[in-house]
């Protein structure tokens, strides 16, 4: 591969993941809310 | 009745929103569509609109159908009807059933083919049998003919839908939260180890002639020129539009589950970057890198000049797999799988809407909604079915999966900030929210997502042929008629391109146009009994209020 098409693999891949793992996480570690709460 | 379903746990219902919108596409566009418009330049472009259009359009969704959930209506008809005083709302929501209806009609007619293939790699057809004669033996294509009637695509057709009427009929949390629990893993660990088999091929290894890479490369090389070219941005916001599973209505449906209290702004967000990691990372890594591998890069270029991998996926593949040893019938029933799984969890999504507006207007059973569902589905796609070689596939996929949807985009995304509200709305999109929405996003959502919508919309009007908007602009200005693409919304209608239009050719046999002009009529006629259902629906509740 060349150096810029493996950067820009690179690039995007760190932007897909961090942003897919951080909300998938979120998700799993906070409970949804019933009716009654605030 | 649906007022009593929900959504057994909040990871069910991103998995069940990631499934709808991880598609064939996924796999089998995303790639060719990146190679075709500039490699690694396109992703710019792409991810722009994935955050001006993609994340606005999703919250827009989430937050309309939750909102319309709290008045007990879970399809788009009445979730429209209650953003305004406007009587006419409700008749916007008709293309919430339309669409879903009519794509799934031809969606799981290509979910079908999957199956088969799945059972095809397993008995080792492609070891004997040449995918490239097997496909059209199958789709029962004969030259000449505008009709077929393949016995065996019809079974597994048959077989497809019923398999997504059963699990619609179990209910949202036992049918289909349960099959996205097991579809989605099941379509990532697939798609992993053909990832990783693919990327590990060397040259060397029996019948690779080149190094993977060279395809990966081929996809992501920028080409920064392409920035500077209207097609790309248009490819990137096509994509990302028909990528996400926006416009069709079945996003409000799911979300209309949730509870008002409930977040929408994460479950959205996460659910939205899960399609976009199969996309991006595994999407990008199988199809083009193996294909390379084993016939060169000149080859798969030439395939992907069209901007699809359909024809390496169905038709290239299979045969490739055949240099794996064992593990061929297993790599063809993972390859074929994964765009099962990806399929049915999508069309699972299509069924939902219609079930839930025939149980809450009309009072139906689920079963019998489910029934009712599978019948409709069956009907039309028989059409797909019997037709393709005429081409009325192609006709249900162009005005129900592509232009519907933009139409049905716009028009939500400007009742939801203007008619709703962006007040009333950014509350509905906040509330409860597990993360902090950026507040640009209000802006976002009442003047560039409509515009970027307007854009695409515009784009699909008038493409011009060979997308070169920069040449049919200085033939306008210097007096010429814009030269419409035959695959343009204005191309189609005029049918640009056909030599002597006619219903009948010389011998008097039915020709393609004919079957073109009856697709449309056809679909022109479901448009009109959705229209009538919801018109009765409301009919029916005024009676039962007064």
């Amino acid at each position: 591969m060349t150096g810029s098409a493996g950067i820009m693999l690179v690039l995007t891949w760190a932007v897909v993941v961090f942003f897919t793992a951080r909300f998938f996480v979120k998700v799993l570690r906070t409970p949804p809310r019933e009716d009654g709460e605030p | 009745m649906t007022r009593t379903q929900q959504w057994g746990t909040r990871v069910g219902l991103v998995l069940a929103m990631a499934g709808n919108a991880v598609g064939l596409g996924n796999f089998l566009r995303f790639p060719a569509q990146a190679a075709q418009n500039g490699g690694g330049a396109f992703l710019i472009p792409y991810l722009i609109s994935f955050a001006l259009m993609g994340i606005p359009l999703l919250w827009v969704e989430w937050a309309i159908g939750r909102h319309g959930g709290g008045f007990g209506h879970h399809s788009a008809p009445g979730q429209l009807d209650r953003l305004g005083p406007y009587r006419w709302l409700k008749y916007v929501g008709v293309f919430g059933l339309f669409t879903n209806l009519c794509v799934a009609a031809y969606y799981c007619y290509i979910e079908s083919w999957t199956l088969a293939y799945v059972w095809h790699s397993v008995a080792g057809t492609f070891r004997a049998v040449d995918p490239q004669r097997f496909f059209p033996d199958y789709l029962g294509v004969t030259a000449g003919s505008m009709f077929a009637l393949p016995l065996p695509a019809l079974f597994f057709f048959a077989v497809t839908l019923a398999l997504n009427t059963f699990v619609l009929s179990r209910g949202l949390e036992k049918g289909v939260e349960l099959a996205a629990k097991i579809g989605m893993p099941m379509l990532l660990v697939f798609a992993l180890v053909l990832a990783v088999r693919g990327l590990t091929l060397a040259p060397g290894d029996p019948g690779v002639i080149e190094s993977p890479l060279v395809g990966l490369n081929f996809v992501w090389q920028p080409r920064l020129s392409g920035l500077l070219n209207p097609t790309t941005w248009m490819a990137a916001a096509g994509q990302i539009f028909f990528t996400l599973s926006v416009g069709m209505g079945s996003i409000h449906c799911y979300a209309s589950y949730v509870k008002q209290k409930q977040d929408v702004a994460l479950n959205a967000a996460s659910a939205g970057w899960m399609n976009e990691f199969v996309e991006v990372v595994l999407g990008g890594s199988i199809l083009i890198p193996i294909a390379t591998a084993y016939l060169g890069l000149n080859v798969v270029q030439a395939a992907t000049a069209g901007g699809s991998g359909f024809g390496i996926g169905f038709l290239t593949l299979p045969t490739l797999f055949n240099n794996w040893g064992w593990f061929a019938p297993l790599a063809g029933a993972m390859w074929f799988g994964l765009l099962f799984f990806a399929g049915i969890t999508s069309s699972l999504a299509m069924g939902q809407p219609i079930l839930s507006f025939l149980e809450d207007e009309f009072g139906f059973r689920r079963t019998r909604a489910a029934l009712a569902f599978g019948a409709a589905t069956f009907l039309l796609g028989f059409v797909c079915v019997w037709l393709y070689p005429g081409g009325a596939f192609d006709e249900f996929d162009f005005w129900t999966g592509t232009f519907a949807l933009v139409v049905f985009a716009l028009l939500e995304v400007v009742i939801f900030a203007w008619i709703f509200g962006m007040d009333r709305g950014w509350e509905e999109i906040t509330r409860g929210a597990d993360i902090a929405v950026p507040r640009i996003f209000r802006f976002v959502i009442k003047w560039v997502t409509p515009t970027f919508i307007l854009v695409v919309f515009l784009g699909a009007l008038f493409q011009p042929q060979g997308r070169a908007w920069g040449a049919a602009f200085w033939k306008l200005f210097g007096g010429e008629m814009w030269p419409f693409a035959p695959e343009s919304v204005i191309g189609r209608v005029l049918h640009v391109g056909d030599a002597g239009y006619s219903w009948l050719d010389a011998a008097g046999a039915p020709t393609r146009a004919m079957v073109q002009d009856l697709s449309r009529l056809l679909l022109l006629a479901v448009f009109a009994l959705c229209f009538f259902l919801v018109w009765k629906a409301w009919r029916l509740k005024a009676r039962r209020e007064k």
